[in-house]
Order: structure tokens, then C-alpha cells, then sequence
């Protein structure tokens, strides 16, 4: 596999060729059932104002007190990308005024973050991936949520999301396109499942993104940078950043400057927009939290963590392809959800005998992948045990009965027969194909007396197999075996 | 340090302090007093000597992930002006 920093994609200006640099900001919510830094739910779409603390509410003399399970999150994703932990780090206050930040302020990590510099390994194609910098992540609260159309004069605000635990995941400004940049957010999404510090469900805003896009010449200087606020999904992002790198090369190319703002990605209209409010709000006035102290971490804490982390994508997906002898692509796909990963291996292992892995890993990412997308869901959640999806495979490979009938088995499987054991559905609806070659034959025999014109066709055009091969498995109710059609027909045909 | 009344408008500015143009020059004079006041810690010598964070000899207390709070969206709302549906209303606020 190839392995590089910032392979340049470049972009086509009507002067010349542009490179796009993209640095990210992502914000995950820390999976904790308590906030950050007070015993109030974070369970989402709770009654307005529910799961709320009066330390959540700011109320006077509130003080908060750091959730230990919070800090673990963020040091495991620390671990996870083989990041800097700092065993100090401190509090500050980042203010600003909003409805829904009741307490006028942000708690945040601003000079001394909880991890410091990390890396990535982003999988661009099977065979060529990208190391992408970290440059921190630190602890924070979330604010409320303001609801803007519920009244012409008021807006409101519901503060169950204020105090929730995030963990801000600043890139190095190492990736080139978009289609890097969402590959690392997948990426990195993938990680924070898999280590369970972030459920990274982006239509609840589990997982959100600035973006910071700039453009230059190849071998130049870096640009200025706009900053495109609070992107929500993967797709998105990508379109984000092309529009973003769009409008800064023409400016440049007419003659223009750009300047340093941040911006708003209006996916209906397919633009960003200047958000001139936000410009004076840059000035945080950032100072250290006098109600916290600093944040100390004990090495043997630290070890604990790292010894229960799971295994990480990259290593399982190198242990597939080795263990398994699955392709790259293969692994890379089945490693994308650490349940899709387990799905698979407790199937290639059911009953303690290793099966065929690939044959596996195409009924996995094939056809049952295609129902749970149907479904709405993971493949671990279709319907079908892992037991079952192993059994088909075996009544495959014993010649029970042929994929075409194990498409149809599987959808009995999936739907009016859920949870039915595969090889007692077979012989309870006879399923099992004929291999019996006198019976195939006597089909096959029908069929050609039925058409002889069609026969005639077939002798001096092959082509027309096919269509034979057809009528011979309706004629058999999908069940005798295609191969053994096939030799039937050839024979007879004389082909 | 000191600051000049630009400086002390955009201070008011932030801190959402409505301060009328003839009270700034002496806000001016009492800011830079106070900042001049604390730039006499600037003669310690202070090379070496690790920031002090409190008074206490302590650490951070830490809290376990258990949801011991909420459920009491009345008093979270009780000094609300204007409530409805157990949101708290404000004044239209539009990006």
C-alpha cells in the first residue's frame, strides 16, 4: 500500500491549476449517560428543559464537577489515534452571548487540550491511503438549541443539549479534496464507534463539522482560510468544500482578495455565505475557569484505557486479510462498522469450522447488505443471525441447493420466515435442487421438443443457451441446478 | 498596559454593557487605574515557579457517569419571564 501526506488534487481555474488545503474541526458528543460537568440525562429528545441541572441552567452558586467517564472517552480517542495524552490540562472560559448558553460562557480547553498531536490513516482507494495530521482534541460543553419558526417574535430554547460532553477533533491542514475529507471524517467516525466514545449518528448531530478551506497555487504559500460553520453530514462536506474552493478561485482569478470569515453551507441553494454576525464574536476573551482545577491523569489510568481498547480498524483490517484471505476492498468494507466485522467472523466461524470467507463476504456485502439497506439498517440488524447466514452458506457449498435459490432463501429468511433455521426451511418448502441428471435431462428434453424452431436458433447461434437454460428452471420451479442444465442442454444441442 | 476609549467601548460591546459615550472617559481612567494597579505583580520574579491554581492542596474531584439530576424542568424555568410548552422564550434571535 501506498502511504503519503497530502497527495494534491488539483483544481482547473481559468488561469491555471489551484490545490485546495482543508483543515477540520469535527465535534463529537461524548457517549456518556451523564454531562460533562453535572448529573443531568444525556439522553437525546427528552421534554424541552428535562434534562436539565440547575448547574446546566447556570443558575448562581452552581458549581460543576468534571464526569470521570467523560475524560476516559476523550483519552481512549486519544489512544485510538495514537495521539499525545497530556496528563495536565486545563479549563478555560470562551464567551460569547447566545440564548441557548445560559452560562454567558463556553467551558472549553483552550491553551493546554487533554490530547495533543495524532494521526490517521485514511484508505483513499484499497491499495492507497493518505496519514492525516491531529492536531488536538479537547473537552467541551455543548450549548442548548434554539428553535427560530416556532413564533414570529420570540425564538426558543431548550437547554437538554447544554452541558453535553464534546470532544473538538482539530485536523492538521493535510487534506487536498474533498474527497479526502470525507474519507477522513468516515474514518474518523469509524474509530470513534468502534472505541464507543462517540455514537457518531450525524442526522442527531452526534457529529459536526467546520470546515476550514483554502486555495493557492501548487508549491505556494498557504491561502487565507474561510471557516464554514457546523457542516452535518459527510455529503455535505464534500459539496461544502468544492463550492467553498469554487468561489475563492474565481475571486482570485478576477483579481480579488479573500477574506478571512466565517462562512454558512446553504445545501438547498448550493452556495456558502458570509455569517458577518459570527466576526466579532471571534473575540473570545478566553481566560482560565476559576471554579476548575486543572486536569491531572495518572499514568496507570491512562494505562488501564489502552489495554481494554478494542481492536482498531486498521488492525482488524489487516488481520482479515491475512486471517481470512479477503481482498482489500473486501476487509475495507467489512471493517467500515465494527458489527458488521464481528457479524462476519462469528459467520466464517460458525460451529467452530472455518467456511469459505469470500463466500461469506459476498452474501455480507451483496445481497444481504442490499435487504438491510432496504431495511434501513446494519447487517448486523437485517434480521438474519450470523448462525443462519452461515448455514446458507453451507447449503451452498454442499450443493444443497444453488445461489439462485439461496437469493430466494434469504428473502423468506428476511421477511415471512425470520429467525427459521435455513436447512429445516429447505426441506420443509422442498427447496433442495434437483441434481438428479436423468430428471434434468427430462426437462431439458421437453423444452427442446417444445421449440424446435427456438433449438434450431440455438445450434447455429450459442447465444441462445441462455434462453433454453431459462425455460428449463421455470419449468423446474427454480430448482434444478443451473450447471447441470446447462451440460443438459449442450449435449442435446449438440454444442 | 493601558487602554483608550475605543478600547473601552468594544469591552462594553462584548460584555453587552450599554455605556453612553459621556461615562467612557472615566470608565477609561478607572480601567487603566486597576491595570495599573495589578502591573505592580509584574516587579516579582516569578522564573521557575510553577502557576498556582488554588489555595487548597487538592485535585480536580471527579464525578462517576450516573445520572443523579434533572427532571425538574419547573424550577429550571420558575424565574423565566415568558415561557410556552417548557421552553424558555427570548426576544427573536436570527442568524
Amino acid at each position: 500500500m501506498t502511504v503519503q501526506t497530502g497527495n494534491a488534487k488539483l483544481l482547473k481555474g481559468a488561469t491555471g491549476d489551484w490545490e485546495t488545503v482543508i483543515g477540520l474541526e469535527v465535534h463529537a458528543q461524548v457517549t456518556s449517560r451523564a454531562k460533562l460537568f453535572s448529573g443531568a440525562s444525556t439522553e437525546f429528545g427528552g421534554e424541552p428543559n428535562t434534562h436539565v441541572s440547575l448547574v446546566d441552567a447556570a443558575m448562581p452558586g452552581m458549581l460543576p464537577v468534571i464526569n470521570r467517564e467523560c475524560v476516559a472517552q476523550a483519552v481512549r480517542t486519544g489512544l485510538a489515534l495514537k495521539a499525545q495524552i497530556n496528563k495536565r490540562s486545563t479549563f478555560d472560559r470562551k464567551n460569547y452571548f447566545y440564548p441557548d448558553l445560559p452560562q454567558g460562557y463556553q467551558i472549553s480547553q483552550y491553551k493546554s487540550p487533554i490530547v495533543g498531536e495524532g494521526e490517521i490513516q485514511v484508505d483513499l482507494t484499497p491499495d492507497y491511503a493518505i496519514r492525516v495530521g491531529i492536531e488536538r482534541l479537547h473537552l467541551e460543553q455543548d450549548a442548548g438549541k434554539s428553535l427560530h419558526d416556532q413564533s414570529p417574535t420570540m425564538s426558543f430554547v431548550d437547554l437538554n443539549r447544554s452541558g453535553v460532553a464534546l470532544m473538538e477533533i482539530v485536523s492538521k491542514p493535510d487534506l487536498r479534496s474533498a474527497d479526502e475529507a470525507k474519507a477522513y471524517v468516515g474514518k474518523l467516525r469509524t474509530i470513534l464507534r468502534y472505541i464507543g466514545s462517540c455514537d457518531g449518528d450525524m442526522e442527531k448531530g452526534s457529529l459536526r463539522a467546520d470546515v476550514n478551506v483554502s486555495v493557492r497555487r501548487p508549491g505556494e504559500p498557504l491561502g487565507t482560510r474561510c471557516e464554514i460553520k457546523n457542516v452535518n453530514s459527510i455529503r455535505f462536506i464534500g459539496q461544502a468544500i468544492d463550492t467553498e474552493a469554487r468561489r475563492q478561485i474565481e475571486i482570485i482569478e478576477d483579481g480579488g482578495t479573500i477574506q478571512q470569515e466565517t462562512r454558512l453551507f446553504d445545501p438547498a441553494r448550493g452556495e456558502t455565505r458570509s455569517m458577518r454576525s459570527k466576526e466579532e464574536a471571534h473575540d473570545y476573551r478566553y481566560f482560565p475557569d476559576p471554579d476548575l482545577l486543572p486536569l491531572e491523569l495518572d499514568g496507570e489510568w491512562i494505562d488501564a484505557l489502552a489495554a481494554f481498547l478494542p481492536e482498531l480498524p486498521d488492525a482488524k483490517k489487516a488481520r482479515l486479510i491475512a486471517d481470512y484471505g479477503l481482498s482489500a476492498y473486501d476487509a475495507a468494507v467489512i471493517v467500515a462498522e465494527r458489527e458488521t466485522a464481528d457479524f462476519f467472523e462469528s459467520a466464517v466461524n460458525h460451529g467452530g469450522a472455518q467456511r469459505d470467507a469470500k463466500a461469506v463476504a459476498n452474501w455480507l456485502m451483496g445481497d444481504l447488505s442490499a435487504q438491510a439497506n432496504a431495511q434501513g439498517v446494519g447487517v448486523a440488524d437485517a434480521g438474519l443471525s450470523a448462525a443462519s447466514l452461515a448455514t446458507l452458506v453451507d447449503l451452498i457449498c454442499e450443493g444443497v441447493i444453488s445461489g439462485k435459490i439461496a437469493k430466494d432463501l434469504l428473502v423468506m429468511l428476511l421477511g415471512p420466515d425470520r429467525g427459521a433455521d435455513p436447512r429445516a426451511l429447505v426441506e420443509a418448502r422442498g427447496l433442495r435442487q434437483v441434481t438428479d441428471t436423468g430428471a434434468i435431462d427430462a426437462a431439458v428434453g421437453a423444452v427442446i421438443a417444445a421449440n424446435p424452431d427456438k433449438a434450431e436458433q440455438a445450434r447455429a447461434k450459442p447465444g441462445m443457451l441462455g434462453w433454453f437454460v431459462g425455460q428449463v428452471m421455470k419449468a423446474t420451479g427454480g430448482k434444478a441446478n443451473p450447471q447441470a442444465v446447462s451440460d443438459a442442454l449442450k449435449t442435446r444441442l449438440g454444442l | 498596559m493601558s487602554v483608550d476609549l475605543a478600547a473601552v467601548r468594544r469591552i462594553a460591546h462584548l460584555a453587552r454593557i450599554g455605556v453612553s459615550e459621556a461615562e467612557i472617559p472615566h470608565l477609561q481612567h478607572e480601567i487603566n487605574a486597576i491595570l495599573a494597579f495589578v502591573e505592580a505583580l509584574g516587579e516579582v520574579d516569578v522564573e521557575g515557579v510553577e502557576p498556582m491554581t488554588s489555595v487548597t492542596p487538592m485535585r480536580l474531584p471527579m464525578r462517576d457517569d450516573v445520572v443523579t439530576d434533572g427532571e425538574i424542568a419547573a424550577k429550571v424555568l420558575a424565574n423565566a419571564p415568558l415561557t410556552e410548552d417548557g421552553f424558555f422564550l427570548v426576544p427573536k434571535v436570527i442568524e
